[in-house]
């Protein structure tokens, strides 16, 4: 029985090497990693306090969004490499990487959506990271919430002086994804063997002001889809820049 | 190769025997009533239905247990002699004493609907649940709170392996599971079905309920769901919690006092009515439609302009048709009744 079960264990440890050799020779990955700031400080939640454009100061506690649909984009051929798993949540508390194994090319832009396609908020239970057990869900209204910032202000006359925006819709003018196309300050030649990391930096002071001005006082809670969450949706994009690539 | 050896062994743990018995899931098909159309959702196309599925889905809405202090169920709202309605209450009981702000639907023939609630808020019947399980006036519970215990508890890990091939609950096998016991409700064997049929016919009296009903009832009331699922004003002031319907979810002023239309298949066992449970009886319901409504008020539906011009004899011939609607043979059913005496606490 013992020696039945080390042939076994042999056998299968054979595999798992020739498998590791295999990926060698596997193509170029490229990481997307999401680098979160504030104030030009890099973001820390829950124990910093950072002062929005209208001067109001408040303190992150918590800060998620879907990025879907990430996909390198190039000018020069049709390819289109989209990440494995095309929905992502990020959470600001941890860092995480999403990878992509693009096609040998030269590519121009990255280009994903915050948020998820309206046909996902009506598709039922879902598992990964569209579980409702992510918080992300509005269980008496369905559908996803696409951004969530939450935190306190001394400026929010709210319980506890809590802010909480909620981003999140899929019908009519109250959609609230947004597609994000950036480009990079230098076209990137991709091919085998190669490995990059992109840093794509957000900024959240963009959040209270970009294409509309969020004022804690005015605003302090944004819970669910219509024209309040459209228009903060519509600062979400100027959120994103291209870092550091290396 | 330490750690490789290390790996090895756990893949083999986890092909190995869990104790819960083989995954031999039993496909069951869900049966289209004769005459009826397609469902509008195929909400079984990704959620395949067994009999495991539909089993652990009974379970789990019988189950008091999901609710933070164990003393409400999904039947606590939905009883399946009221039709899977509140029989007697106007809103509903949540825990601790507390009401909700609305009546509870009957649950029947839901894979025909696209929309949840009085207000269509939800849009897909397998996260539906997630509202009353969440609710804090409903049962209060968290979402990692059901899974925790649905994952320490050995009978539902039975149930889960057996339903799905996993012993471990999730949110998407669990939701998955109640659609698929809620989807499985089929009212289709009331005396209006048999007349249909050809197997009965109705009295006198009835057939001309039924003359009544198709004049002024059918165009929203549709056969043979007796639903068309829309959303309509149809007239009920504003209630003084303020509940404007389907307003509150899309805010366009257009869908101001609209609520969802209810079917009135088993509307005989599912009172209170109207979206407060504010109408106690049937009679007093068609009473409204003849004599209550302000015919002039802005935003009332176009179909209910027009006067119903019933007397007293043939309102009643039209409540007499409408208890044909009444199907037992889907109110006693033991598929969908629970296993032992149901558990009231409010």
């Amino acid at each position: 029985m013992m020696i039945k079960i080390q042939k076994l264990l042999t056998s299968v440890a054979i595999l798992l090497l020739s498998n590791v050799v295999f990926a060698q020779k596997n193509p170029a990955y490229v990481s997307i990693q999401f680098k979160h700031y504030a104030n030009q400080q890099p973001l820390v939640l829950v124990d910093s306090a950072y002062t929005n454009s209208t001067g109001e100061s408040f303190q992150p506690t918590r800060l998620k969004y879907y990025i879907s649909n990430l996909e390198l984009l190039s000018n020069t051929s049709k390819f289109k490499q989209r990440s494995s798993r095309s929905i992502h949540l990020i959470d600001a508390s941890n860092q995480e990487n999403i990878f992509l194994e693009p096609y040998n090319a030269i590519y121009n832009h990255i280009s994903f959506t915050i948020g998820v396609d309206s046909a996902l908020n009506c598709s039922g239970a879902q598992s990964g990271p569209l579980d409702p057990v992510n918080g992300m869900f509005w269980t008496w209204n369905t559908g996803y919430i696409y951004f969530k910032l939450e935190g306190y202000s001394a400026a929010s006359t709210n319980d506890l002086q809590k802010i909480e925006y909620h981003i999140g819709g899929y019908t009519g003018a109250f959609k609230a994804n947004r597609k994000v196309t950036l480009t990079l300050p230098e076209p990137l030649l991709i091919e085998a063997g190669k490995s990059l990391q992109i840093m794509i930096h957000v900024d959240l002071d963009k959040f209270w002001n970009s294409k509309n001005n969020i004022s804690i006082a005015a605003n302090a809670l944004i819970m669910s889809p219509g024209a309040l969450a459209a228009a903060a949706a519509d600062n979400l994009p100027a959120m994103f820049s291209i870092g550091n690539i290396e | 190769m330490f750690l490789l050896m290390a790996f090895c062994l756990l893949i083999i743990g986890a092909t190995k025997e869990d104790g819960y018995g083989a995954y031999r899931p039993k496909k069951i098909s869900f049966k289209i009533p004769k005459g009826w159309p397609k469902p509008s959702t195929d909400i079984f196309a990704k959620n395949k239905l067994t009999e495991q599925g539909f089993q652990l889905g009974k379970k789990l809405f019988y189950d008091t247990r999901l609710s933070i202090d164990s003393t409400v169920s999904c039947a606590s709202c939905h009883q399946p002699f009221a039709a899977f309605s509140s029989l007697d209450h106007d809103v509903s009981h949540g825990i601790g004493n507390q009401f909700t702000t609305r009546n509870a639907p009957s649950l029947m023939n839901l894979a025909w609907m696209n929309s949840f609630h009085w207000d269509g808020a939800i849009n897909h019947l397998e996260v539906q649940p997630l509202a009353p399980l969440t609710a804090p006036n409903e049962m209060a519970q968290t979402l990692e709170g059901i899974l925790q215990f649905l994952r320490e508890d050995e009978e539902y890990r039975k149930m889960f392996k057996a339903a799905f091939g996993d012993p471990n609950a999730s949110s998407e096998r669990m939701l998955k599971a109640m659609a698929q016991f809620t989807g499985s409700l089929v009212s289709a064997n009331s005396k209006y079905d048999q007349v249909m049929n050809g197997k009965d016919t109705f009295s006198n009296f009835e057939k001309k309920g039924y003359i009544h009903f198709k004049t002024y009832c059918g165009s929203c009331h549709q056969e043979p769901l007796f639903t068309n699922n829309s959303f309509r004003n149809n007239g009920y002031p504003l209630n003084r919690r303020n509940d404007l319907g389907r307003m509150g979810i899309t805010r366009s002023s257009t869908d101001s006092l609209k609520f969802k239309v209810p079917t009135l298949r088993n509307v005989q066992l599912s009172g209170p009515y109207m979206h407060d449970g504010s109408i106690f009886s049937v009679p007093q319901v068609v009473d409204f439609y003849i004599n209550k409504i302000n015919r002039s008020v802005p935003g009332l539906d176009n179909n209910l302009r027009k006067p119903i011009t019933l007397n007293k004899l043939q309102k009643n011939e039209l409540v007499y048709f409408l208890y044909t609607l009444t199907d037992t043979s889907f109110t006693k059913s033991k598929r969908f009744g629970p296993d032992g005496p149901l558990q009231f606490k409010h």
